[in-house]
């Protein structure tokens, strides 16, 4: 039998796929974005806007009939303008984590690079360079993506009435643009520090010098040599960098600042769900539904970043 | 004097926050006065804009604001022009910290039995099921958790009242919905921390000298377990005070949260860049205290 070794990743990798309650979670997470994409392919109209049989939509009627309890035709129930609720979940949760995961895209290429060329560089340019970030970290962040967002968002609807009017298409994209740039804007601050403080002790390690020698440039270094030792904690950070963003997100839209209907994420769901709250009916399913899809998504990848930060730093069996 | 020196570097700090936020405010399409008496004539909105200063270049505008807050003065609401900012702060500041205070109290006399006695349970069904109650409110958050407790403590069971704020009865549901999530993380922080310092030698020690196991917990154990939550619990109270502005808005609670919401969709430059500048000196000195606070405690830290 030939001697196997393995690169600390490659370990790190195997204890993670060990972990039972981690690899649980993968597969919900899988599972809800497998349903995510798929049932749109089920429910041809897709952002279903039918009424109940033999029921016309009058808005001025006194009528709940839109709401459809979750049964029978309508597995989650309708919303408020008689929509079914399970197409708009998943449309609210593909919009969800395509945020979460491009914003965290964002938050990960600005903070490596910075972080990066911080430690790496060292002396007046990792002094300047760490300032910002800590200018930028007493910021009031959440106030600062509010602002932008709003100021953004605006822009665009002028846009959109404007003279030389954009698509509608057009707009939604520079609107996720917004939304996407704006977090991940706000969220790469720690990754930044974390990365500058990595690469920072492994600058002067003696395998570093030895590459050196050999006549290596600064950027293979840093790709070849460094940046796959910080690897490890750079996946433990984003994995708790996507669910951040997805809950700044529903966040935002929930306040009516982010997601603008009628698309719909998560968050704007759950408002419009909020916004339907009497005292004569109770229309549960219309917050219990998102919220519980939304926890779900925070829990399975909460619990995939303990399972990810436990196989790359193992602290022996406690 | 390394904290004389940030508190020094506050100023600068806030002067940038300031013009961002006044920056962005104004960058804005539209202005305060749009959406009023439609067919308003254009001499109206003119004398409109000439009385706020708004025809002004920006920098003169700015000066004039910063000229205006040496004197106490944050400028009249532009949204409601018979109040100044600093009336509408002075009405809703309190109603905020009191419930960012209460949430915090509810946070830590929740967070930390829960986590001191599923610590004590380790490995039984107690510790499981309190594990995954606090990780569960960790992860149901705030947006979903308030209406639910909405619909079916208020208007369900009509324990208590759905919205608004008065009686301590009105703050009950608002407290639970802003403060379980931190009551989550401060148990989640309490059971680490107890279970770390439960294989130390001296509750070895303590135990051999033939102390009960009540004993060796709460005297020996959580004094040291209690640290970590010590300094969580000074970013948190910074985000408690500054971040209820989900719970506002679903509670209508006369906050400071729903002014700085408000302010920003309706355009009211000038609520807006105070409640930004109110925030970001709130966050800042927290922190600035937070930090100082750990040095005190903790001999070993040294920020110079």
């Amino acid at each position: 039998m030939k001697q196997m070794s393995f690169s600390p990743n490659q370990r790190a990798w195997r204890r993670f796929r060990r972990n039972g309650v981690g690899m649980a979670c993968c597969f919900v997470l899988g599972f809800i974005v497998a349903a995510i994409l798929i049932w749109p392919l089920f429910s041809r109209p897709q952002i279903a806007p039918h009424l109940p049989p033999g029921m016309t939509h009058a808005p001025n009627a006194v009528s709940d009939a839109q709401f459809q309890p979750p049964g029978g035709q309508y597995w989650l129930g309708t919303d408020v303008h008689g929509r079914d609720l399970l197409s708009r979940i998943c449309n609210g949760a593909r919009i969800s984590l395509l945020v979460g995961i491009v914003g965290t895209a964002v938050s990960l290429f600005i903070g490596v690079l910075w972080g990066a060329i911080a430690g790496y560089c060292g002396g007046r340019c990792d002094a300047v360079l760490m300032r910002c970030v800590d200018v930028l970290y007493s910021m009031p962040s959440i106030i600062f993506v509010m602002l932008l967002i709003t100021t953004l968002n605006a822009w665009l609807a002028k846009w959109q009435t404007g003279p030389e009017r954009l698509s509608d298409a057009a707009v939604q994209w520079l609107q996720f643009t917004a939304l996407f740039g704006g977090l991940g804007a706000v969220s790469w601050l720690p990754m930044a520090r974390i990365v500058r403080g990595q690469v920072l002790s492994l600058r002067h390690r003696a395998f570093v010098d030895a590459s050196r020698v050999l006549g290596a440039g600064h950027w293979r270094i840093l790709r070849r040599h460094i940046l796959p030792n910080v690897y490890g904690v750079i996946i433990v950070y984003l994995t708790m960098t996507v669910p951040s963003i997805i809950l700044y997100e529903s966040f935002l839209s929930w306040l009516g600042l982010g997601i603008q209907p009628p698309q719909a994420s998560l968050g704007s769901l759950i408002a419009s769900g909020s916004e339907q709250i009497n005292s004569i009916r109770v229309y549960w399913w219309l917050i219990v539904f998102p919220g519980a899809v939304l926890a779900l998504t925070l829990l399975a990848l909460n619990f995939i970043g303990d399972a990810l930060r436990d196989a790359w730093e193992p602290r022996g069996e406690l | 004097m390394y904290f004389v020196k940030r508190l020094f570097f506050l100023v600068p700090l806030l002067l940038v926050i300031s013009f961002l936020a006044f920056a962005l405010v104004r960058a804005v399409p539209g202005g305060p006065f749009d959406r009023e008496r439609k067919p308003a004539s254009p001499e109206i909105e003119r004398n409109l804009r000439a009385k706020y200063h708004l025809d002004e270049p920006l920098l003169q505008q700015y000066f004039r604001y910063l000229a205006g807050i040496l004197h106490g003065d944050f400028g009249p609401s532009l949204k409601y022009r018979n109040h100044s900012v600093s009336d509408i702060i002075g009405q809703g500041l309190p109603v905020s910290l009191t419930l960012g205070a209460a949430a915090f109290c509810f946070a830590l006399g929740a967070g930390i039995p829960l986590g001191f006695f599923t610590a004590a349970r380790r490995g039984r069904w107690q510790d499981y099921a309190g594990s995954l109650a606090a990780l569960l409110v960790i992860c149901v958050p705030g947006l979903v958790i308030g209406p639910i407790l909405i619909m079916f403590f208020a208007i369900k069971l009509r324990w208590f009242p759905v919205a608004l704020w008065g009686s301590p009865w009105h703050a009950i549901l608002p407290v639970l919905t802003l403060g379980l999530y931190f009551s989550g993380r401060i148990a989640r922080l309490m059971r680490e921390g107890m279970l770390a310092t439960m294989q130390a030698e001296f509750i070895t020690a303590a135990r051999a000298k033939g102390l009960g196991q009540f004993a060796v917990l709460a005297k020996h154990a959580f004094p040291i377990a209690v640290l970590p939550v010590l300094s969580y619990s000074g970013p948190m109270l910074a985000d408690l005070l500054t971040g209820s502005f989900i719970v506002e808005n679903l509670f209508q609670i006369p906050g400071i949260g729903v002014f700085m919401v408000n302010s920003l969709l309706d355009r009211d430059y000038t609520m807006g860049v105070g409640l930004v500048l109110l925030y970001a000196v709130l966050l800042l000195t927290l922190n600035l205290a937070v930090d100082f606070a750990y040095t005190v405690l903790d001999p070993r830290v040294n920020y110079e």
